[in-house]
């Protein structure tokens, strides 16, 4: 599965938000560190200001901050702000009534259903906590 | 601060539960909450499987029954046993029953079972711990993924064998 941008520089400004609650962050500031366009990360920033995840404070030190609930808020919730996982393609696909064609649209609904509830199952607190976890896995490359 | 002069808040609450439960074996006279939590928590009373089960656990030789006691109640339970070279898995823990009563979610008692039954599998030379959920299992789901469970290299399959 590949996430389109706008997920993922929202999924990226949240766990970085959410890292540390208490602490404003400008775009700018978010959009260097992970070196990503400030311009677009902007408006994602706006559709998350309006979902009621980031609060945002202007003047100086001011900037954006998480205001959700971390305990809740899965990588799902902030997933479906900026695009929709849970339907099936609404254009019909040739030979989708094939028997084939049902069979393969079984085998990607099944997919879909492990994706869904892996996002769904995984909260900003638990990302945070065992993201570390991750990186003592990841395979050691050879300079 | 002292323990007894925590403020009333979610915090100290938590940690007060965390503090007041114990982890101990399962024996035979726990069955009746046992059943009783499990049929609250999925609507299904299974005598029979919970005697079976502490038959088969209950001893600590066969696995590992535990539960969570606080004021003289069992308030979980957590059961698990290793499993070896299915399909070629080397020896791993398996968990495939864990229940909270409602009234201690969130205040740290699963963990304290998980953690628990994670320490008897490493004490045997176990180094990794399995489990099997439903999809549509959130609130375990969230709960092993909240442990630093993840996704491991085996997937279950099923046929329909009832045609």
């Amino acid at each position: 599965m590949k996430l389109n941008k706008a997920t993922r520089f929202a999924l990226f400004s949240i766990l970085e938000l959410a890292s540390k609650p208490e602490r404003h962050l400008s775009a700018t500031e978010i959009a260097n560190k992970y070196d990503i366009s400030s311009h677009h990360l902007v408006k994602v920033l706006h559709s998350l200001v309006r979902a009621r995840l980031v609060g945002s404070v202007r003047g100086a030190g001011g900037g954006y901050r998480f205001i959700g609930n971390t305990k809740r808020i899965t990588l799902l919730d902030i997933v479906e702000i900026f695009e929709d996982i849970r339907q099936p393609p609404a254009e019909h696909e040739a030979a989708d009534e094939t028997e084939i064609g049902q069979a393969l649209s079984q085998i990607m609904l099944e997919i879909d259903e492990i994706t869904i509830a892996t996002l769904n199952s995984i909260s900003i607190e638990t990302f945070l906590k065992t993201m570390h976890y991750y990186q003592q896995e990841l395979p050691q490359t050879t300079s | 601060m002292k323990k007894d002069k925590l403020p009333n808040t979610a915090e100290s609450k938590i940690l007060k539960a965390e503090e007041s439960t114990l982890i101990r074996d399962a024996v035979q006279e726990d069955l009746i909450e046992i059943i009783k939590l499990d049929a609250q928590n999925t609507g299904i009373e299974k005598d029979d499987y919970w005697q079976a089960a502490f038959d088969r656990f209950g001893n600590g030789e066969s696995g590992f029954f535990l539960v969570a006691e606080t004021e003289h109640h069992v308030c979980g339970y957590i059961l698990g046993e290793v499993r070896a070279w299915e399909f070629g898995s080397p020896p791993c823990g398996w968990v495939f029953a864990l229940g909270v009563h409602n009234d201690v979610r969130e205040m740290g008692v699963g963990s304290k079972l998980f953690d628990s039954i994670c320490l008897h599998f490493k004490e045997t030379g176990i180094e990794k711990v399995r489990t099997m959920l439903a999809r549509s299992d959130h609130l375990n789901m969230s709960f092993f993924r909240s442990q630093g469970m993840r996704g491991g290299p085996f997937i279950q399959l099923e046929k329909n064998v009832a045609d």
